[in-house]
C-alpha cells in the first residue's frame, strides 16, 4: 500500500508491466526523455532504454500502425496519444485494422496493443485537448474501452490492459492526473468489472473517469438534504458491467449517468437503453443522463459551465426523484 | 547479424547494378518487350534455371486469374481483381526474398501469394465471400490482403522496428500500388522507416492507374524520386521484366539485409484488366494505352528470351499441360468452397471472452431454435 498521484500510477503500472515481461514496449510523442508532456512516462526511456520506449515521428496513425506491426510480431505495444484531439488522424488504424483484424484473420491473429489517450477537459487548454470521445471506440467491436478514475484503478488497470490479448483503448483522465490516493498490491477487481464506491437507497449514479469524483461529491451534497445516492464507477465502458449497474438499480429505481461527453448518442444512452430493457419494471423513472451539450468543446473560459458539475448532478437527482 | 555479401561474380554483377542506381535513376531493363537482352542484362547474366521457374510462377498466376475472372462470370465468385500484367513484378520480386522474410501484400498480390504456397481456394476464399482472409500469416509469412490502401505499410514497419531490435537479418516487404502512394499512411510509413534505419522493403507496382485515374493526374512526382527525399535507397525497374525485378530486389535485399535502411523500388507495369471484375476500363483507358501496354507484356518476353537461349518447346508444352491441370485445379476448388455460419463469427471478434459477444451469439442461437421449433411445429 502506497500513496501516488493518478499520473504517477500510471507510470508505476507501466514500470511493472515492463519489468514483467519485455515484449512490453511504450510508444509515442514524446514520451522519450522528456516522459511525456504529463510525465506519464517519466523515468521509463532511462530504465528500459530508446529500443522499449520510443519516442516517435509526429504521426498518430504511424504510431498505431506500426503498433500492430510490432504486436503481429509478438510484442506488446501501448501507445501513448497526446491528447485525445489528437486520436483522429489514427481512426483507420484502430477502427479498421487494429479492432478488426482478429476477425478479419478468422481469429488467427492476437493485437494486444494498448492506446493510452489522456481525456476530457478542465484544465483550461486549447481546442481539441478536452475531448471525449470513448463512444466513438465503445461502438467498435473488436475493441476493449476502459477509464479509470483513481491511483489504485489506474495502477492496476493499465496493468489489466497490457495483459489482455485484446487491443485496448485506456483512458486517463487529465484533470485528475495530480490527484492522490492509496496504491493497494493487489487489484480488486477485474478489468471489465464496476466499482461501487458508495451505497445508497435513493438514486445511483454511474459516472466514469473524470466525472466519478463529482458524482461522488454530489452523493455527499445529496446526503446533507437527506437522500440516500449510490455511486459506480463503470470503469469499463466496452464492455459495459451491466450486471452491478443493474443490482444497484434494482434496489433504488432511479439511475443517472455522468460523463463528460455529449449526451446524444452517448455512453448514457447505452447504458439507459440496457438498463431499460433488463430492469423495466423496477424503473421508478426513465434513466436521465447529465453530460456535454452537443456542441464541439468550448473555450476554456466557459468549460466551467460546459462541464457536467455536482450542481447540473444533482438537479438530475432531484428530477429523478421527482418523477 | 548483419551479412556483407559474398564476394562472387554475380556479387560483384549486383555491385555495379547498384552503382548505377545510386548514380541515376534510370529504369532498369533486362529483356527488351521483343525478348532480347539489354546491355545491363548482358552484364547482368540470365540463370536459365531460375528464368524457367519464373516463368512457371507467371504461368499458373496468370491462369489464376483467367480461371478466377471466369468464375466470377460464372457467379462462383462476387468479386475478383486480376494481377494480369502485374505477374513479372510479383513474382520476380517475392522470389528474389527468403521465404523467411515476413510479406505485407495490398489486395492484389495472386502471384507473390501463390509462390509462398498460399493455395488458390485459400485466396478465393476471400472473394467468394467465404473469408475475410483466407490463409495463415503465420505459415505463409504471408500477411493477409489490406483493402483499405496504404495501411499496410504502417504494420511492414512496425514488424521492422521487431527486426531491428532483435538484430535480425529480415527484410520485411510491403506491396503498394501507385495509387497508395498518395496516402498518408504510406508517407508516415516511408519517413519513419527512414529515421530509424529500419528493415522495410517497399515495393511499388506503379500499374500507371488507380482505379480510372492515372498516375499523371495523382502526382507530379514520381515515387522513387520521392523516396530518395525521404532517405531510402529508391530503385527503378521495368515491373513487366521479370529478371530485372528480380535482379533489383536482389540487390536492395542484400542492403536492407546489410543494415543500410529501407528501401524502395517502384517497377513500371500495367494492369491489363480493369480495377476489379465489376470494373469497365474502356470508360477511362484508350485501345492505344492498352494496346501499347499489350507489347511489353512479362510472359511474351520471357518465352522469347527463354526461346532464344534455347528452351526447347517441349518444356513450354509440358508447362502448358501444367497450367490446364492446375485450372481444373482452380474451378473445382472454389466450387467446393462451403458458406460460412454467421455463428461461428461470434467468437472470432476478442481473443478472450466478450459478454456482449457471449450474449448476441446466445440471443440468435435462441432465435434460430425458435424459427426451427415454429418450422416443425
Amino acid at each position: 500500500m502506497t500513496t501516488l498521484t493518478l499520473g504517477a500510477a500510471i507510470n508505476a503500472g507501466l514500470r511493472q508491466a515492463m519489468t514483467d515481461d519485455d515484449r512490453v514496449l511504450v510508444l509515442g510523442e514524446d514520451v522519450g526523455v522528456l516522459g511525456g508532456v504529463f510525465r506519464v512516462t517519466d523515468g521509463l526511456h532511462a530504465e528500459f532504454g530508446p529500443d522499449r520506449v520510443v519516442d516517435t515521428p509526429l504521426a498518430e496513425s504511424a504510431i498505431v500502425g506500426t503498433a500492430i506491426g510490432l504486436a503481429l510480431r509478438g510484442y506488446r505495444p501501448v501507445c501513448e496519444i497526446q491528447f485525445d484531439g489528437f486520436v483522429y488522424p489514427a481512426f483507420d488504424q484502430i477502427v479498421s485494422q487494429l479492432a478488426k483484424m482478429r476477425a478479419r484473420s478468422g481469429g488467427l491473429l492476437k493485437l494486444p496493443v494498448v492506446i493510452r489517450i489522456p481525456v476530457g477537459g478542465g484544465i483550461g487548454a486549447v481546442e481539441h485537448h478536452s475531448e471525449s470521445n470513448e463512444a466513438y471506440f465503445a461502438h467498435t467491436a473488436g475493441l476493449r474501452v476502459v477509464s479509470c478514475s483513481n491511483a489504485d484503478d489506474a495502477f492496476h488497470m493499465i496493468q489489466q490492459a497490457i495483459h489482455s490479448d485484446d487491443p485496448v483503448i485506456f483512458y486517463e483522465p487529465k484533470r485528475r492526473y495530480w490527484e492522490k490516493g492509496t496504491v493497494a498490491n493487489e487489484p480488486s477487481l477485474g478489468l471489465h468489472q464496476a466499482g461501487v464506491l458508495r451505497r445508497g437507497t435513493d438514486c445511483v449514479l454511474a459516472a466514469h473517469g473524470p466525472t466519478v469524483a463529482t458524482a461522488l461529491a454530489a452523493a455527499t451534497a445529496a446526503e446533507e438534504d437527506g437522500y440516500s445516492v449510490a455511486v459506480v464507477d463503470l470503469r469499463s465502458i466496452s464492455p459495459l458491467d451491466l450486471s452491478t449497474v443493474r443490482d444497484l438499480v434494482r434496489t433504488t429505481g432511479r439511475l443517472v449517468v455522468v460523463h463528460e461527453a455529449s449526451t446524444f448518442f452517448g455512453l448514457g444512452a447505452e447504458v439507459a437503453a440496457a438498463v431499460t430493457e433488463q430492469c423495466f419494471f423496477e424503473l421508478k423513472a426513465p434513466v436521465l443522463r447529465v453530460g456535454a451539450y452537443n456542441m464541439p468543446y468550448p473555450p476554456a473560459q466557459v468549460e466551467d459551465h460546459f462541464l457536467p458539475d455536482v450542481d447540473r448532478v444533482l438537479d438530475a437527482i432531484d428530477r429523478s426523484l421527482d418523477y | 547479424m548483419h551479412m556483407a555479401p559474398a564476394e562472387t561474380p554475380a556479387a560483384a554483377a549486383w555491385g555495379r547494378l547498384l552503382d548505377r542506381q545510386v548514380e541515376d535513376l534510370a529504369m532498369v531493363q533486362f529483356v527488351t518487350p521483343d525478348g532480347a537482352l539489354t546491355p545491363a542484362g548482358e552484364e547482368y547474366g540470365v540463370d536459365v534455371d531460375l528464368a524457367q521457374r519464373l516463368h512457371r510462377d507467371m504461368v499458373l498466376a496468370r491462369r489464376l486469374d483467367t480461371e478466377a475472372l471466369a468464375l466470377q462470370r460464372q457467379g462462383e465468385l462476387n468479386l475478383w481483381l486480376m494481377s494480369w500484367g502485374q505477374e513479372a513484378a510479383q513474382v520476380g520480386s517475392i522470389r528474389a526474398l527468403r521465404q523467411t522474410d515476413m510479406v505485407f501484400p495490398s489486395y492484389r498480390e495472386h502471384a507473390a501469394a501463390l509462390c509462398r504456397g498460399i493455395a488458390p481456394a485459400e485466396l478465393m476464399a476471400q472473394w467468394r465471400g467465404i473469408r475475410h482472409a483466407g490463409w495463415d500469416p503465420s505459415v505463409s509469412r504471408f500477411h493477409i490482403y489490406s483493402l483499405v490502401l496504404g495501411t499496410q505499410t504502417l504494420h511492414a514497419t512496425g514488424y521492422a522496428m521487431g527486426a531491428a531490435m532483435e538484430r535480425s537479418d529480415e527484410v520485411v516487404a510491403v506491396y503498394f500500388g501507385d495509387g497508395s502512394s498518395s496516402q498518408g499512411d504510406v508517407n508516415e510509413a516511408l519517413n519513419w522507416s527512414a529515421a530509424g534505419t529500419l528493415p522495410v522493403l517497399f515495393f511499388c507496382q506503379n500499374n500507371q492507374w488507380a482505379i480510372s485515374t492515372p498516375t499523371t493526374t495523382q502526382m507530379r512526382t514520381p515515387l522513387h524520386r520521392r523516396a530518395t527525399g525521404f532517405g531510402l535507397d529508391a530503385y527503378h525497374v521495368d515491373g513487366n521484366d521479370v529478371l530485372a525485378v528480380h535482379a533489383v530486389t536482389d540487390v536492395a535485399a542484400r542492403r536492407i539485409r546489410a543494415g543500410s535502411g529501407p528501401g524502395l523500388i517502384e517497377a513500371q507495369t500495367y494492369r491489363f484488366g480493369g480495377h476489379s471484375s465489376s470494373d469497365d476500363p474502356q470508360r477511362y483507358r484508350t485501345q492505344a494505352d492498352f494496346d501499347l501496354w499489350m507489347g511489353r507484356d512479362p510472359l511474351v518476353r520471357l518465352e522469347r528470351l527463354l526461346r532464344t537461349l534455347g528452351v526447347e518447346d517441349d518444356w513450354f508444352k509440358e508447362l502448358q499441360e501444367e497450367s490446364d491441370a492446375f485450372a481444373v485445379d482452380v474451378r473445382s476448388a472454389c466450387k467446393a468452397l462451403a458458406g460460412s455460419d454467421l455463428c461461428d463469427l461470434f467468437g472470432n471478434v476478442y481473443a478472450e471472452a466478450h459478454p456482449v459477444l457471449a450474449g448476441e451469439r446466445e440471443q440468435h442461437m435462441a432465435f434460430l431454435a425458435a424459427l426451427e421449433s415454429q418450422g416443425e411445429a
